[in-house]
């Protein structure tokens, strides 16, 4: 099955295969060559790299460009593959990196811990994500899988002269380790099953193994770690802590890019693997749906950290993003992946925000560093606003259009008597658009705090270039989203073509 | 004669204690040798798998498996040292600077 071809032709196949995986090869070995570089990089000058990592970033999304609108190309037997589905998320990582490339450079000239090591890290997450998102094997997913997870632990613990910044970085490994064990655990109880870590074999293995117990238990370990990567309740417990105590960018691409690879893999694995067996996992996966909502925006309303408070509601959202996947039809994952394509704008634009209101020896995290932000900046606090409201869902805004879609995908499925379980779907629906309105509530402490409260902290915010692009592009992607969102919503429907 | 099964029930006891280790023992050091035996009790289910359906995908499996653990341990002691120099402790009950 797996005869390696003769030397002389060893070349050949190499060149023929590494096209499909173009993009993330060039990322990788651009950030390797920053790791070499940066030693002629002198002391004060660090934040050169910020600059080659942009280098790096532009240049895979422009061989990403190229690749577009080719045919699905899958390569080194069926481990990859390079289809929409895959264009379309390495795109969004590819421009979640890009921007928090543009919110960290401030960030850690305020922090004093301006290193190249930090921007290649991100570019081996980055890397990894999308390899995540193109990965067809159970072997290539692991790979991906670790690449993006052992990266992302380094950079929450970047700040190593913070304990909170250790802290976090700890659970974060712990957790994200032990979860990682129990996918491994399912992925071989699959290997065991089928005999073979294709997902697209599985997936046919699968029809005929209706009711193996191996298989189910293999579904739910699988799905209880992945539950834990998007930090899904009841495995959501290392969420608040992590973001909280990470470098406040790190934070913004973990809640976004992060969350949406590991979405990406949910959805592939899904979708490709496991739809025929849909029977045992959906009753489960409407209730972590439900409680990940739920326990999400309770706990959100109760925090005075911002950070802390847009953890808990990244979590909540992690909720709504599940409901695409739950319904399970066409209509489901274009809703998944139209969700996560605001939430990644929406959300950096907020992070970006917070940073900006990190100056001298104000954090920047707690509600009442936002008091009084409307006298003192008016359109900052507008575009603030923007973001706020469109997480909440409010139309005109990305937010709405991306709640619109879950919500009509789950009543789609609702409303049909021959799906199973569509009793079940009602109360998800239901319990989503109360959860909607819940999150208002702690949404508009922050609108409260810039618009009606006082003036308490005077000292002035320091504007970067970096980070004015940054809310420029994703108040711009945001609005658009909401108000013309045909374009969007075309590109989410070509992109999960592959998986139905 | 040594069957699948009776391999696969030695993983299932090793991930359990592993998974119990995690969950109830308090040193952070402990807590990683869990993470690792339970990716070893995976180790053993692929290779055993591997023999029964005379395959090799589940051996290389298992090569990637070990060196990712490799990888992963030495960030992990890196994120521990990390965080002795600035409290000087392995109890993770003590690291409880953020608490909802």
């Amino acid at each position: 099955m797996f005869e390696l071809p003769p030397v002389t032709e060893a070349w050949e196949f190499l060149q023929k295969n590494s096209v499909a995986i173009g993009p993330q090869l060039h990322l990788l070995l651009w950030a390797l060559g920053m790791l070499i570089i940066d030693f002629v990089i002198p002391a004060g000058r660090k934040a050169v790299s910020a600059l080659l990592a942009l280098g790096g970033i532009v240049m895979a999304g422009l061989q990403l460009y190229l690749l577009r609108s080719s045919s699905p190309i899958s390569a080194f037997y069926d481990t990859v593959v390079l289809d929409s589905f895959a264009t379309f998320f390495s795109a969004l990582f590819l421009i979640a990196a890009a921007v928090t490339v543009f919110i960290s450079y401030r960030y850690l000239e305020i922090e004093n811990e301006q290193h190249t090591e930090y921007y290649a890290l991100l570019l081996f997450a980055t890397s990894g994500m999308m390899f995540m998102a193109a990965a067809l094997d159970l072997i290539t997913i692991f790979i991906s899988l670790e690449l993006m997870s052992i990266s992302t632990y380094v950079l929450v613990g970047f700040l190593r002269r913070r304990r909170r910044s250790n802290e976090a970085s700890l659970k974060y490994f712990l957790l994200g380790a032990f979860s990682t064990a129990i996918i491994l655990y399912g992925m071989s109880l699959l290997y065991g099953v089928s005999g073979t870590t294709n997902l697209i074999v599985i997936g046919e293995q699968a029809k005929l193994l209706q009711g193996n117990t191996l298989l189910i238990l293999a579904v739910f370990t699988i799905m209880a770690g992945l539950c834990f990567k998007v930090a899904a309740a009841p495995f959501h417990m290392w969420a608040p802590d992590a973001y909280e105590g990470a470098p406040t960018a790190v934070t913004g691409f973990m809640s976004v890019a992060v969350k949406a690879a590991a979405f990406a893999l949910f959805l592939r694995i899904f979708f490709v693997a496991f739809h025929e067996v849909r029977g045992i996992y959906v009753p489960l996966l409407v209730a972590v749906s439900i409680l990940t909502m739920t326990w999400g925006n309770v706990a959100a309303v109760t925090q005075q950290n911002v950070k802390r408070m847009l953890a808990y509601s990244s979590i909540s959202h992690a909720g709504y993003v599940l409901m695409g996947l739950v319904a399970g039809t066409e209509l489901g994952v274009i809703a998944s992946a139209i969700y996560l394509l605001a939430y990644t704008f929406m959300n950096l634009g907020i992070w970006a925000v917070v940073i900006l209101l990190r100056r001298q020896d104000i954090s920047g995290e707690q509600v009442e560093d936002f008091d009084g932000l409307y006298s003192r900046h008016p359109s900052l606090a507008i575009v603030m606003l923007i973001f706020l409201l469109s997480l909440a869902g409010i139309p005109p805004l990305g937010g709405f259009i991306a709640k619109y879609f879950v919500f009509s995908a789950i009543i789609e499925v609702a409303m049909d008597p021959s799906q199973p379980y569509a009793s079940l779907m009602v109360w998800l629906a239901v319990i989503g658009v109360i959860n909607a309105v819940v999150s208002l509530y702690y949404y508009f402490r922050i609108v409260y705090a810039m618009f009606i409260q006082e003036e308490y902290q005077p000292a002035p915010l320091s504007f970067s270039a970096g980070l004015l692009t940054a809310i420029a592009i994703t108040g711009i992607v945001t609005l658009l989203i909401g108000i013309y969102p045909q374009p969007f919503i075309n590109l989410a429907r070509a992109a999960t073509s592959p998986l139905l | 004669m040594v069957e699948t099964t009776h391999y696969l029930i030695l993983s299932t006891i090793v991930f359990t204690i592993g998974v119990v280790g995690v969950l109830t023992r308090r040193n952070v050091i402990v807590v990683l040798m869990c993470i690792e035996l339970m990716l070893n009790s995976v180790n053993l289910n692929l290779v055993a798998f591997s023999d029964r359906f005379q395959n090799v995908v589940g051996q290389v499996f298992t090569v990637f498996v070990i060196t990712v653990a490799a990888a992963e341990a030495a960030v992990g002691l890196g994120i521990v040292i990390a965080l002795f120099r600035n409290k000087e402790t392995v109890n993770v009950d003590e690291i409880d600077l953020m608490k909802w």
